[in-house]
């Protein structure tokens, strides 16, 4: 009995030591899903939010990965962005490398879902994973800034896609939301976000 | 992997932001995360620069940097994008602070953020590596990101670090952590 109390703080403390002052704070699966909605515990909280992605399988061949933010809690995704992606690719059979600024994956003050990473393959074995960062979403005074890395096993003709994107939500408001979901049809995948103190 | 928090500055029209205690062998790697950072005067850079340990209380104006700089940007009214290496926001053997941003809008609403990585500060056989995110509101209403790169060429360990507007005051959070 007397034992206890110290293998409980000792358990406290290599937990502390495991996470440091980057806390976990809500994990997501989805299983043939449309989306997955982080509508709590992004608050003052903490300056960064930093969501990791992994073993993201689209349904839809060379759909994209994508994010939004909410200023209501997650009844609408629709917020104000400008942003800039680009990327580069290299195929499996060596055939060819890009370097390129994709226009058709930035916002110029337009609410649209941003693109995390482009053309995710279907099959099996494919999928995507990487990072955003998400700083001080809730500020009322500055712009919410945010950042992305993704990497992808593209569709089509088998390749590599190392995504990089950028930008902010060009509102005051706090963001108190996040949507996750493709460009087109329902996908498998974790998301993890965590709070940096 | 354990990421700690050891300072969190907090500036008000602030000449500078100096981490002068703590950088030393406890950890390989020392991230610094900003946010909120504003400028006093419009279209300042947000730069950074180290004292070793051979120049206690100095003038961060000693240590000799050799960098890349590169961005992509946007305009909020849609003008072409762009993704550009800046050669004058590089460093060759130079002790001058190193930009992480250019032209960092100082509207009410306008800020940068972004981490800058320092690897090994403590080392005494190796120069010092470091490389650094930052996503900005540029002056003229256009999302920028800017990537650096470099290192510290000094096998003295370094100690201090300080970041500063190239003109200016600034308001803004800058927190260090310790990695491993």
């Amino acid at each position: 009995m007397s034992l206890l109390p110290y293998a409980s703080l000792a358990h406290r403390r290599k937990s502390f030591r495991v996470t440091g002052d980057v806390v976990l704070l809500s994990t997501q699966t989805a299983s043939d899903s449309a989306s997955l909605d982080f509508t709590s515990g992004i608050t003052s909280t903490y300056g960064e939010y930093i969501f990791k992605f992994y073993n993201i399988n689209p349904a839809t061949d060379e759909a994209e990965f994508t994010f939004n933010g909410s200023v209501d809690g997650g009844s609408n995704y629709n917020v104000t962005k400008t942003s800039t992606f680009f990327q580069a690719s290299h195929k499996e059979d060596d055939a060819n490398t890009e370097f390129t600024y994709e226009t058709g994956e930035d916002h110029a003050q337009a609410t649209g879902f941003q693109t995390l990473a482009r053309n995710l393959g279907s099959a099996a074995d494919e999928s995507g994973a990487g990072e955003l960062h998400l700083f001080n979403p809730a500020s009322t005074t500055y712009v919410k800034h945010f950042y992305g890395r993704a990497v992808d096993c593209g569709g089509g003709v088998p390749r590599i896609w190392d995504n990089f994107s950028a930008g902010y939500f060009n509102i005051t408001s706090a963001i108190n939301a996040a949507q996750f979901k493709m460009s087109s049809g329902n996908f498998d995948g974790t998301i993890k976000m965590w709070g940096v103190k | 992997m354990a990421m700690d928090l050891i300072t969190t500055n907090t500036s008000s029209g602030a000449a500078s932001s100096s981490f002068t205690s703590s950088i030393d062998s406890t950890y390989k790697l020392y991230i610094f995360k900003f946010y909120d950072v504003n400028p006093a005067t419009d279209a300042a850079s947000f730069t950074f620069q180290v004292n070793a340990t051979d120049d206690p209380g100095g003038d961060y104006d000693v240590s000799l940097i050799t960098s890349t700089y590169f961005d992509i940007y946007h305009s909020e009214a849609d003008g072409t994008p762009a993704l550009e290496y800046r050669t004058a926001h590089d460093l060759a053997q130079a002790a001058s602070f190193q930009p992480l941003t250019i032209s960092l809008g100082n509207g009410a609403d306008e800020s940068a953020a972004g981490e800058l990585h320092l690897f090994n500060p403590s080392s005494t056989t190796y120069v010092k590596h470091f490389y650094g995110a930052t996503h900005y509101y540029q002056g003229a209403d256009t999302a920028y990101s800017a990537y650096v790169g470099g290192y510290i060429n000094d096998t003295t360990a370094i100690d201090d670090i300080q970041f500063k507007m190239a003109s200016g005051n600034f308001d803004g959070t800058i927190k260090m952590y310790g990695v491993g």
